[in-house]
């Protein structure tokens, strides 16, 4: 299944920094998300990017990650020369992304 | 002491108009909040300000002035809004004279001033956040310099009796601090409370962000009547503590989705969101449905100020040029590449030389960098091509590249659009607290 069947997601953007969260619809895969959604795949998922440094935070209680994508942005919201300058679509393309879903 | 009923006029400078005189005319609002500026638009502000002593505040000023101030009554909500952005006592001198106008009299307007650090920062040894280096070693003049303040001059204004506060560059979240700070008494250093009041702040600062705007996606995250979409209410206890709601009759939906996604929006580690007047701490919040379009939000907290101020600085960086052109039909794709080929040689043989280029086919490669193409042909695509250059000139230059290619270039291009953009670039750096001096003026209508 992909991760938009069981997360949404929305980005922000300061300077080159992007973050991106990923909240759980149900808590029941919370565990799930944490186990699959790591800084390796969301990297190899967001090739493109060629991001630098990525930080995840975890929020259990509220079954959220949120990704800090460092030099994600192509020099920043008002320099790059991006279509899309703040990455706002970023989320969308995450959720894109194949879980191992139970069979 | 019953709780505080806070309101969002304003997410951000181009936003909708009618939900806020929606709000300030049936929300049974104690404050009503308008945040209305980017980090870029304080620098643009500048250059207005420069052009004429008396701009430089939020073009759509007037217009909400005269369309929120008859709503709001002899009664109504008290206003703080960071519409004053490169000059709050134009914006507060225009607000006077809108309101008599109106024949609103007597009404208490406060500029707050201060934020405004560029003879401090200009040719200084600080440091660059982003870039590493000093603000000296960038070499270019700047545009402008403003320090994020905190809610202490707000509170100030309010303690005043203001009915209208119009700051600079106060931090976002500040503008609803100072009222929760100045209605229940909260101590300057209480710092969980302080944190608390930072979290509505935060959560509210989007307007429609919370309340089902930039939220929907058909058939997982559906909202009902975007098209009259309801800002957001908070209404915050004396703890600090909060529900956020909407008026009834509205569109769109306050959820524990909703919040969470705001929650997160813009932050990096959620323990640690620095402001000026606390470090907030979000790790431990609970999000909670009481019932349809009420979410209770609790569990913030914070620790003391970090006792420095991030300062915001705006400098002319660049020119970028851009040209686009469609192509349709079978062959669409391979037409559009070789749009792009042209354009890479003329560009790299022509005699200007351009800083850096991105080519790319909207709707192929150029949001996803070609990781879903070859799925199945695109029936249309359309080539964008843009380039950095020094001067707006040699920017223009690749935009009439693009247009060349209509009796040049392949096959059936259609649809050309130019434009040439001066860049303003941000950059960032911190200076103690003890630097910068807010000021208060207060006048009457």
């Amino acid at each position: 299944m992909l991760l938009r069947d069981i997360a949404h997601s929305r980005t922000g953007d300061k300077g080159n920094i992007s973050n991106v969260s990923v909240i759980a619809y149900e808590m029941a895969n919370w565990p799930l998300i944490e186990a699959e959604v790591t800084p390796e795949r969301l990297r190899a998922h967001l090739a493109w990017l060629e991001i630098g440094e990525i930080e995840r935070f975890a929020l259990p209680r509220l079954g959220a990650l949120n990704f800090v994508l460092h030099g994600a942005l192509k020099g920043g919201v008002t320099r790059s020369l991006a279509l899309d300058a703040h990455g706002k679509c970023l989320s969308s393309a995450l959720l894109d992304m194949e879980i191992a879903g139970p069979a | 002491m019953k709780s505080l009923r806070i309101g969002t006029g304003a997410g951000f400078s181009g936003d909708r108009i009618e939900p806020a005189v929606d709000l300030a005319a049936r929300g049974e609002l104690d404050y009503l909040v308008f945040e209305c500026l980017a980090e870029r638009t304080i620098a643009l502000a500048q250059q207005a300000r420069r052009a004429d002593p008396e701009a430089g505040y939020d073009p759509l000023l007037e217009r909400r002035m005269r369309a929120v101030l008859p709503a709001r009554g002899a009664n109504g909500p008290r206003i703080v809004s960071n519409m004053g952005a490169a000059n709050p006592l134009a914006a507060a001198r225009k607000t006077q004279e809108i309101a008599r106008e109106l024949g609103l009299r007597g009404l208490k307007i406060a500029a707050v001033t201060g934020d405004d650090v560029l003879a401090a920062v200009e040719g200084s040894q600080l440091e660059l956040l982003e870039t590493g280096g000093t603000v000296r070693g960038l070499g270019r003049p700047l545009l402008s310099a403003n320090a994020y303040i905190g809610a202490a001059p707000i509170v100030a204004a309010l303690e005043a009796g203001a009915d209208i506060v119009l700051t600079g560059r106060a931090a976002d979240p500040a503008l609803y601090l100072a009222p929760l700070v100045h209605a229940f008494g909260w101590a300057m250093d209480d710092w969980p409370l302080l944190g608390r009041g930072t979290l509505v702040g935060h959560l509210m600062e989007c307007g429609g962000q919370i309340t089902g705007g930039y939220f929907a996606d058909p058939g997982f995250k559906d909202v009902a009547d975007l098209a009259r979409l309801g800002f957001p209410i908070a209404e915050v206890e004396a703890d600090g503590s909060a529900i956020i709601t909407k008026l009834a009759g509205t569109g769109g939906a306050v959820t524990e989705a909703t919040c969470k996604e705001q929650l997160l929006y813009e932050v990096h580690d959620p323990a640690a969101y620095l402001q000026p007047d606390v470090i907030a701490d979000f790790s431990g919040v609970e999000i909670a449905a009481e019932g349809p379009d009420r979410v209770r939000i609790s569990g913030g907290s914070g620790r003391a100020r970090t006792g420095t101020l991030k300062v915001s600085l705006g400098y002319v960086d660049s020119h970028v040029g851009e040209g686009q052109i469609s192509y349709a039909g079978p062959g669409a794709e391979a037409r559009g590449r070789l749009a792009l080929e042209i354009l890479r040689e003329r560009i790299a043989k022509g005699p200007v030389p351009y800083l850096e280029t991105r080519g790319e086919l909207i709707g192929v490669d150029a949001i996803l960098g070609g990781s879903s193409s070859g799925a199945h042909e695109a029936r249309e695509v359309r080539v964008r091509f843009a380039a950095r250059a020094s001067t707006a000139e040699d920017a223009r230059l690749v935009a009439d590249e693009v247009e060349s290619l209509y009796l040049n270039g392949p096959a059936a291009g259609g649809g050309v659009t130019r434009q040439v953009r001066e860049i303003v670039g941000i950059l960032s750096t911190l200076i103690p607290e003890t630097e910068v001096s807010p000021a208060l003026t207060l006048m009457e209508s």
